[in-house]
């Protein structure tokens, strides 16, 4: 499903570059193997592969044109999410290429245009993408170069290049434009590159403020809700009250006659109205709801008792570690001091968009165009191309930005209800927006999990014996196919929803981060993967890494109190990785969690730590938070936390990515539960769904970045999800005596706890 | 035809007089700053000021607006000339998907219209109305303080 | 010389009538004595304590907003000045924490101060007066058990004479009826409890009965209606403004829950109130309701807005249209424009899309033939809800109403009331609406946040009073 870095090529042009600006890339398995040496006195090594996305696009001209007046542009096949990806390719970009970074045009996303690196997700973007732009950019300033040398007669080493120019010794410049003929740069990437020396680096290794904020703050054209094609009509579509409400009928005649409708489109049990203007479409939408009759089912679990539900599934058994220490075994059965254990729980949360999604199409001449915020393109071209009975390459996807998606939201959906009310009305665009209920009743959750831990101690107080057991459904659900888009399951010859996958360790989804990754001799991780969604799910920001970190990192607690060890000695004590420790250290001495005494009554200190999939960025957070006895309410007051991220690329985006993770965990944690009865989801929006207000933000949080130049890069927009959960907890325990493993931590939950 | 007062000029619009007034600024005068958020005036995207008030441009029918002052960020500044909160939300960085931040910015400008000696926790609680989901909260504050600072330091300035 | 000796002797009988006030009205103080230790405190007694405090509501006046709960310091206006709440928790030195029990009981029975000073009666200790003495002894473990808070509220600024604590004496003894409660041998058990709470900790009359120029509750006009911050209290007597008329279901739900599918959502100072009770044990709320309801008293004729509700409801198709669809789905012709002017316009573009939408209570928009707030007696209630909405609870569930202080100006706000009272009600225009409106805007009344607890997500609440939603 994804491509997978080639590390080795990476690690080598990496190691010493530190170009990078977000970093977010993680290392694999593969590159263990491709460190290996090449088989002495066989048959020849195979080439070594393309660094990054350049393996499936070698072509240069596939990520870099040069026109003949100059004009520079980059492609990329990865999308600007709100994470400031445009900003770090180009400053790759216009490192390599010695060009300026305001000049340089990018294109992102577009299946008529860039690459097909699949989705971007999972922290990978700069290690994919990053890299192939940072390769294929050297690789042109060197045909730039050897072009400008042969036209000056002088040799190739003594050119030098500024500002988009090649400059000769005796002052001559050869601007690229000029210099590039015909087919100069259709050619094949090498697997290796003349990098640039990192020290000197003047555009990447900085805080550089990202392009896409100026027209953001003015007013400018940056989203896709912001696409007015002339003669564009507006879609909306009526969705079901419930996953599997049967269309009775409508009487659609009233409808048909309200101003500015256009066509209303009904196919099986999908209904929409498409109209000359915004308004209107909105006001037919609802005469059409109200008019709509619905058969609903009774089909929903009960959410009374959700952990009930998820462990009752049926489930498939994966066994992601099973190790016994021999050693270690012995002596545990006699010395086995305490054995805990505990079940921690959270309900499906929802990714809630801030703008519903949107998207919009155009059926011209038998092509037809979307214009959407989906994070792959390619898989969301193949979906609609199927759904549409259509050649794939009749189907043009270009992403356009929407909201932060934080994972697999309604942007693919809506652009599927865009593809399909478009080819209600060839030749016109039609925009289809999703309304706020409809985002939050239709996206796909973040899956409700269950975890369960048991382990021992031995008499030196630390941990022999651990097990662990996760139940969850998968938390990838994205296209591919049709199945996988609304629309084309509601029509009359439904398209059947494809057959949920794990995804496999090391990565995983429901086991991400389940596999602890202190020191202990036996330990066991089984991940009893769901098959069944009884509630629509797909991927939430971290994965299974929530839940998990949450666990994990609340037992360590758990077990720690119950030998009345210091939350911090304790995972400290069971932790050889000097990074892991140092980023203790620091979270823990910045904090001032030795200083116990400055504690106000009716607050409490809480830790936790974790390395994002035991692969990424390493993330401890220290946080205060103050629970008011009237009334149950907790509030974080203030966290610091440390981050080792390997080669630092952009600080302030680091720092930008964990305080928004605290933010948005935090709110996970405190208040988050999709609700629904035996029927209908029913927080359908912030009333019924409410997320942190200003009311509840903290009075401080600082963000303490270990630079380690040199080093791979390390994913870190999703690795401050599980540990602000876990420091959440671990700090509401030490306030008030009380542990709570269900989330979230409602001040419901609270209150019942602490009486008066 | 509804006649209305955007950022200093005067519009006539083609619209029914029901109309939300976020969508007659986004789809008759291609405004792009407020967003639609809920339509239900639970986020704070799509806010506007009118008459110096913010305002949920999404539930505030055009029929409401005739004679009065409507302002969007559009109205406050450009990308060439930006107004002090727009320099400081740059300046700080204060936006990561930045689809909530022009809704933030006008309730902020609102405020430091008013009282451009705002407390910390007068800028809390002004802001609660305003949602953000990718956690920019901290960057938020710190923008509408440097806001402050700059609207005092240039009020000083206009004084001497 | 006679008018010299007239003179005098007025004067002197004037000093022996002020010192016969003084003497009769003097009261000791008594002793402080140190803070007494939680742990002192049974459990239990605690726990009864902290369920009397909320169905008292003590944290709603004496906190101050953003202040320390039970610390002091909220502004109470009224007629003669503001008044402000003291700091009542066990604080030696600025709170309560020198007081005896006995101290206590005093103050809630008689309205005297440790320091034997009279306390004013924006302290409702002619309500607390009717607690026994086993509930007082609750509450004081509950009061002790608090956290203790360093806090001095501000000074009240009340005009002399009334500002001679000493004064209170002559108005106790007009108004002061010292308790405690004495049953009502003709009615039943739930029903004095109902009323011991209602009458008691609850004063539901401090709001809810109109005052003399004495700022007393009228004796003979209970429940006939009262104000309370800027907001109507309606009447809960005989001349209940509600239009379907209440009754002990449906009060115990508002009271216990925040909300009432056929009378709407708790606002105003009834948020926090209903927010408290919600803490409360339910068989003490729905005795409560019980007892409001023998004084609301049967409807003298057919409910006949609950019929035309019920038709709207059927002909809207709401239990079909799709919540998931849009909450505000409504059907063609709805909030019709024509006719009725500005403010017919003004309702079926502002207010049509939630208040005719098929979204359920307590997050939907209530029918408006169901408000209050339009069938009351002015349209103070009304206004304040569409000036400043129902604003958003910090992380909990809640309903939100925006507000329209901004969008709409005095004469657009009297014009959609003027014509949401003709149009919803079957009582004449009101008088005064401008002046109600600009009341309101003026006294810039702060919403207070209703968490209506009981979320429909709970699917025992997708039925209620034996409807069903689909």
């Amino acid at each position: 499903m994804r491509s997978d870095a080639i590390v080795v090529s990476r690690r080598a042009v990496l190691a010493g570059s530190g170009a990078l600006i977000f970093s977010f890339a993680s290392t694999s398995r593969l590159s263990a193997q491709q460190q290996s040496p090449p088989n002495p006195g066989g048959a020849p090594p195979a080439p070594p592969p393309l660094p990054g996305s350049l393996s499936k696009t070698p072509f240069l001209d596939s990520w870099i044109r040069i026109d003949a007046d100059g004009a520079i542009t980059i492609f990329t096949g990865k999308a600007e999410l709100g994470q400031g990806i445009k900003t770090a390719l180009l400053q790759i970009a216009a490192e390599q290429l010695d060009a300026d970074l305001d000049k340089l045009k990018l294109i992102a996303a577009d299946t008529a245009r860039t690459p097909d690196e699949q989705y971007t997700a999972g922290s990978h973007s700069l290690q994919d993408s990053g890299t192939a732009i940072l390769n294929a950019a050297a690789q042109v300033r060197a045909l730039l170069i050897a072009a400008a040398a042969t036209r000056a007669g002088i040799p190739a080493e003594q050119m030098k290049t500024e500002h988009a120019a090649v400059v000769a010794p005796d002052g001559r410049r050869f601007g690229y434009g000029e210099l590039v003929a015909a087919e100069m740069l259709h050619v094949q990437a090498s697997a290796q590159s003349p990098l640039k020396d990192p020290k000197a680096y003047q555009v990447m290794d900085r805080s550089v403020q990202r392009i896409d904020i100026p027209a953001k703050v003015t007013g400018g054209a940056a989203y896709v809700q912001d696409l007015r094609p002339p003669d564009m009509a507006h879609g909306r579509v009526v969705r079901p009250p419930s996953y599997s409400a049967q269309l009775a009928g409508v009487d659609t005649g009233a409808i048909e006659k309200m101003p500015g409708v256009l066509k209303i489109v009904r196919d099986g049990n999908f209904l929409a109205v498409i109209a000359e203007r915004e308004f209107q479409a909105i006001q037919a939408m609802r005469a059409l709801a109200a008019a709509a009759r619905w058969q609903e089912t009774a089909k929903l679990p009960n959410a009374a008792d959700l952990p009930a539900v998820v462990t009752g599934l049926a489930a498939r058994d994966i066994t992601d570690l099973d190790r016994h220490d021999p050693g270690g075994g012995a002596a545990t059965a006699l010395t086995a001091l305490t054995a805990l254990t505990a079940s921690y729980t959270r309900p499906y949360l929802s990714h809630g968009s801030i703008g519903p999604s949107c998207a919009v199409a155009q059926l011209k001449d038998d092509a037809l165009t979307v214009w959407t915020h989906t994070q792959g393109v390619f898989p969301d071209r193949a979906a609609i191309a199927e759904m549409l009975h259509m050649p794939p390459d009749k189907v043009r996807c270009i992403q356009t930005e929407g909201s932060g998606c934080y994972g697999h939201n309604g942007a693919d959906d809506a652009a599927g209800d865009a593809a399909l009310l478009a080819s209600a009305l060839p030749g016109r665009p039609v925009r289809v927006q999703w309304m706020r209920e409809q985002e939050h009743a239709w996206e796909p959750y973040g899956p409700a999990m269950v975890a369960k831990v048991k382990a021992s101690l031995d008499a030196g107080g630390r941990i022999s014996d651990w097990d662990y057991e996760v139940w969850s459904n998968t938390h990838s659900m994205r296209p591919g196919t049709a199945g996988s888009l609304l629309a084309a399951r509601h029509l009359a010859s439904p398209f059947p929803q494809p057959e949920p996958k794990p995804i496999p360790m090391p990565e995983g989804d429901g086991d991400r981060n389940s596999i602890p990754i202190y020191k202990i001799p036996t330990a066991r991780v089984i991940y009893h993967f769901l098959p069944a969604m009884p509630v629509r799910v797909s991927a939430l920001r971290g994965l299974g890494a929530h839940v998990n970190v949450f666990a994990i990192e609340s037992f360590m607690d758990e077990l720690a109190a119950s030998i009345g060890a210091d939350p911090v000695e304790f995972r400290l004590k069971h932790l050889d990785d000097p990074r892991a420790r140092e980023v203790i250290s620091t979270a823990a001495e910045r904090f001032g969690w030795s200083e116990k005494w400055r504690r106000v009554p009716g607050r409490g200190y809480g830790f936790a730590f974790a390395r994002y999939k035991n692969l990424a960025a390493y993330c401890a957070i220290a946080c205060e938070v103050e629970v008011e006895r009237s009334t149950g309410r907790a509030r974080m007051v203030r966290a610091v936390a440390a981050v080792d991220s390997g080669q630092v690329v952009n600080p302030d985006g680091i720092a930008n990515q964990i305080e928004g993770a605290i933010m948005q965990s935090m709110s996970w944690t405190l208040y988050e539960s999709v609700t629904f009865d035996d029927t209908r989801i029913t927080s359908i929006d912030w009333a019924s769904y409410p997320i942190l207000r200003f009311a509840d933000v903290p009075d401080e949080v600082a963000v303490h970045i270990i630079d380690r130049p040199g080093t791979p890069f390390l994913g870190s927009g999703e690795a401050g999800q599980g540990p602000t959960a876990a420091a959440v907890a671990n700090a509401i325990a030490d306030a008030t005596g009380h542990r709570f493993r269900d989330l979230p931590i409602s001040r419901e939950r609270i209150k019942a706890a602490i009486g008066v | 035809m509804v006649k209305l007062n955007v950022n200093g000029r005067a519009e006539e619009v083609d619209a029914d007089p029901r109309t939300p007034l976020l969508y007659v600024l986004r789809g008759d005068l291609k405004l792009n700053a407020a967003k639609f958020g809920c339509g239900l005036g639970q986020c704070g995207a799509c806010t506007v000021l009118v008459n110096g008030e913010p305002v949920f441009s999404c539930v505030t029918p055009v029929a409401l607006l005739e004679g009065k002052q409507i302002t969007t960020l559009e109205g406050l500044g450009t990308v060439d000339k930006p107004a002090p909160i727009q320099r400081a939300f740059i300046a700080e960085q204060a936006a990561q998907c930045g689809y909530c931040i022009p809704g933030m910015m006008m309730r902020a400008q609102a405020l430091l219209q008013k009282n451009p000696r705002a407390s910390d926790a007068d800028i809390r609680a002004w802001l609660e109305p305003n949602l953000c989901r990718c956690g920019t909260h901290m960057r938020i504050l710190r923008a509408v303080r440097r806001a402050a600072e700059m609207m005092q330091t240039a009020q000083a300035g206009d004084a001497r | 010389m006679r008018a010299v000796r007239s003179i005098l002797v007025l004067c002197l009988l004037l000093a022996l009538a002020a010192g016969i006030y003084v003497f009769v009205a003097w009261r000791p103080a008594i002793a402080p004595i140190a803070p007494p230790s939680a742990g002192g405190f049974d459990a239990a007694l605690v726990q009864r304590g902290a369920t009397l405090a909320a169905i008292g509501d003590c944290a709603v006046c004496h906190t101050a907003p953003g202040g320390r709960v039970l610390a002091g310091g909220l502004a109470l206006p009224t007629p003669f000045g503001t008044v402000f709440s003291t700091n009542i928790t066990p604080d030696a030195e600025t709170g309560i924490g020198g007081w005896s029990e006995a101290a206590f009981q005093r103050a809630m029975r008689q309205g005297i101060r440790r320091d034997g000073a009279y306390l004013y009666p924006a302290f409702p200790y002619d309500h607390f007066t009717l607690v026994t003495d086993d509930d007082d002894r609750a509450l004081y473990a509950y009061l002790m058990t608090r956290q203790p808070v360093h806090a001095t509220a501000p000074a009240n600024t009340l005009p002399f004479p009334l500002n001679v604590r000493l004064v209170m004496f002559g108005w106790d003894l007009l108004f002061l009826h010292q308790g405690p409660y004495r049953a009502d041998a003709a009615q039943n058990e739930t029903w004095n409890r109902g009323a011991y709470l209602a009458e008691g900790l609850g004063h539901c009359g401090a709001c809810h009965t109109p005052r003399n120029v004495l700022g007393a509750e009228k004796t003979g006009r209970k429940f006939a209606g009262g104000e309370a911050e800027g907001w109507t209290a309606y009447a809960l007597n005989s001349s209940s403004p509600a239009p379907v008329r209440w009754n002990a279901p449906a009060l115990d739900h508002y009271l216990g829950q925040g909300w009432d599918e056929l009378h709407g959502v708790a606002r105003g100072p009834m948020a926090p109130v209903t927010e408290d009770l919600h803490a409360a044990p339910p068989d003490d709320v729905r005795a409560i309701a019980v007892y409001v309801a023998t004084q609301i008293g049967e409807p003298a004729a057919p409910p006949q807005p609950l019929e035309r509700h019920a038709q709207k409801q059927a002909g809207r198709g709401k239990a079909a249209a799709a919540a998931s669809a849009d909450s505000q789905a409504v059907t063609i012709g709805a909030g019709a424009t024509t006719g009725g002017g500005d403010g017919a316009l003004i309702y079926a573009a502002a207010c049509a899309g939630c208040h005719e939408g098929p979204r359920a209570l307590p997050y939907g928009g209530i029918d408006l033939a169901l408000s209050s707030g339009i069938s009351g007696p002015s349209a103070k209630n009304l206004a304040n809800v569409v000036l400043y909405g129902l604003p958003a609870a910090a992380g909990a569930r809640s309903p939100i109403m925006p507000g329209f202080a901004a969008a709409m100006d005095d004469a657009q706000l009297a014009a959609l009331a003027a014509y949401l009272r003709g149009h919803f009600s079957d009582k004449g225009p009101w008088r005064d609406v401008d002046e109600s409106v600009r009341e309101a805007r003026s006294a810039q009344t702060a919403p207070v946040v209703n968490h209506a607890p009981a979320a429909p997500s709970d699917p025992t609440q997708r039925t209620t009073h034996g409807e069903t939603q689909r």
